[in-house]
């Protein structure tokens, strides 16, 4: 009888403990995000948003940082998309059990394993130096296309494969051909899907700071940049700068600069989650 | 007769050039893992052709910057394996009690709202985390551990952690949620309290999962640069201590990128040997990993 108590007790503890693990990283979360809000958003007014950057704190504005995290995004994702996507397809509709397939499997599953800096030292030698792009917002946006392009391929995947089979049958059935069937079924089955990865894997984009280190984004840009072979800053890097100043005014610059990026990252992922449940009600 | 064959043919030609296009792209993916492999390798030989590969792993200062040059890549890989270790041994217990938790204790509509909440730990970007470190986290541990610098591997560890714990409560709830629920209730049946029915039966028969999730954690935390470039310090140095400055491999990667190294001095050479030893790392962890999940998806399907 003594041992069945113990038992149970136990296994209360246990329940109470697995509840404060649960919320201890999301409280902690909290504190931190409280914290940021504290020291920052008295330093945001229309101002820092629109200022170029200075040497002096209290001038000091995130606009260049900012449309070159606007400019990185855009080229990202006009490279990353199109690329990801297509390869998504070949994967999941065309590509028989080959050799060939499944080390295009590992390759994929490998790639989203490696460090992003490391594809900031692919990004310096290829793109940079050998492509002669120079540290561009071109080459900063190819990396990262490289860099999210594994994220694509899988969601996209996984989105492809959640349309129900009888989708094909049927699009089969009416002559349509393998093209035919997935630019015109399968893809408009799929988009929301789609889409949710996608935005993921660019909110991922928007806050990678090393890889962009690597290949020699500034942490000082005069001005915003106007062509895509332009030097830039991006958001992360303007923050890290901050951060490695010894003064003050730039702790609480660094905080509100947190504040914009986390409220870019959150309402990306928030757009995501949204149409994830539209889209997953769809087949339900 | 004749047109509608030629309608046909037409349509298999757009076809097959299609399905190229498609297979082109997927073969994107090969070409960046061979050219990350021949980056690295390149520029990787031509360091090896100044520096001796034994001075390499056997010295154990690395000062690539100071007019005394000494090349021991054992001082930054020490950097990186602690603050991952203090990483891991923060997030593993608490990821898998969350995992335990979510998929036997909590109700299920729980599950639906806390799974996408923790996602957001590893949605935040990690310069944030880096911030978090330096700015609250090491200021609060200083206040009870007097010896604490202002740069340290324990904070930057414990944050890594806080990040990773996603990664392992994630995958390790996905495995104990596939767990076939007759084991389960054979379990029950024999009396046994849900506590000894995670820990006796479904961690050991969801452990191929767990260890993917670990392994992935552990690669993950290897490969993390802000959060240890900000908070840990940019002091290469050989030592368990985790209240002194360090500097991991990723952190020195940093350091030079952001100074002003010629391109084809040895200098720049040393991130990508400090590279190439990240990648292999890395790259070992990430095949072990598919290697078992491919296994358990046998298991279960």
């Amino acid at each position: 009888m003594n041992n069945i108590k113990k038992n149970r007790i136990k296994d209360k503890a246990f329940k109470v403990w697995g509840i404060a693990c649960t919320f201890l990283g999301l409280i902690l979360l909290c504190i931190f995000i409280g914290s940021i809000l504290i020291d920052g958003l008295q330093r945001i007014d229309w101002g820092f948003i629109t200022n170029l950057p200075s040497r002096k704190a209290e001038r000091a504005g995130i606009y260049t940082a900012l449309m070159g995290s606007v400019w990185i995004l855009i080229f990202t994702t006009i490279i990353a998309l199109p690329l990801g996507i297509a390869a998504a397809i070949y994967l999941e509709e065309y590509a028989k059990e080959s050799k060939l397939s499944s080390l295009l499997e590992v390759n994929i599953s490998n790639l989203a394993g490696v460090p992003s800096i490391i594809y900031g030292l692919l990004g310096l030698e290829v793109f940079v130096r050998v492509m002669e792009m120079g540290a561009s917002i071109l080459a900063g946006s190819f990396t990262l296309a490289l860099l999210i392009l594994p994220i694509v391929i899988v969601s996209t995947r996984e989105a492809i494969k959640a349309v129900p089979k009888s989708i094909r049958d049927a699009s089969f059935a009416l002559g349509a051909s393998k093209w035919q069937t997935v630019s015109q079924q399968l893809l408009p089955a799929s988009f929301g899907g789609i889409l949710t990865g996608v935005i993921l894997a660019l909110s991922r984009a928007v806050g990678e700071t090393a890889p962009l280190i690597v290949i020699g984004a500034l942490a000082y840009v005069p001005f915003a940049p106007s062509s895509p072979m332009d030097e830039f800053s991006v958001l992360p890097i303007q923050i890290f700068n901050w951060i490695s100043r010894p003064q003050h005014g730039f702790e609480i610059n660094a905080a509100a600069a947190i504040i914009v990026l986390l409220l870019i990252t959150f309402i990306m992922n928030g757009i995501a989650v949204y149409f994830r449940n539209r889209w997953q009600s769809k087949f339900k | 007769m004749l047109r509608k064959f030629s309608f046909f043919q037409m349509r298999k030609l757009k076809e097959t050039v299609i399905e190229k296009g498609l297979q082109a792209s997927a073969l994107v993916t090969i070409a960046v893992t061979v050219g990350i492999i021949l980056v690295l390798s390149i520029e990787a030989i031509l360091f090896f052709k100044e520096v001796s590969i034994i001075d390499f792993f056997t010295d154990t200062q690395w000062t690539p910057l100071y007019t005394d040059k000494h090349f021991g890549i054992i001082t930054l890989l020490s950097g990186t394996l602690l603050t991952s270790f203090i990483a891991i041994i923060f997030a593993v217990p608490v990821g898998l009690s969350i995992s335990i938790y979510i998929s036997e204790y909590a109700p299920r509509s729980f599950r639906k709202t806390i799974k996408p909440a923790l996602e957001l730990l590893a949605a935040v970007p990690t310069v944030v985390y880096g911030f978090f470190a330096l700015t609250v986290v090491t200021p609060f541990l200083q206040t009870f551990i007097p010896g604490l610098a202002g740069f340290n591997s324990l904070s930057a560890g414990l944050v890594m952690g806080i990040m990773i714990i996603p990664f392992v409560s994630s995958l390790s709830e996905d495995a104990l949620h596939a767990v076939p629920n007759s084991l389960r209730e054979a379990a029950y049946g024999m009396g046994s309290t849900k506590l000894q029915n995670a820990f006796r039966v479904l961690v050991p028969a969801a452990s191929s999962g767990i260890i993917v999730s670990i392994i992935l954690a552990i690669s993950r935390a290897i490969g993390e640069t802000m959060i240890v470039a900000i908070a840990a310090g940019q002091q290469p140095r050989l030592t368990l201590d985790p209240t002194v400055p360090v500097e991991t491999i990723t952190a020195y990667i940093v350091q030079v990128s952001l100074g002003d190294v010629q391109h084809g001095s040895l200098e720049y050479r040393t991130i990508f040997a400090a590279g190439i030893t990240l990648f292999i790392f890395t790259f070992l962890l990430n095949t072990i990993s598919y290697r078992i999940r491919k296994k358990f998806r046998e298991k279960y399907e």
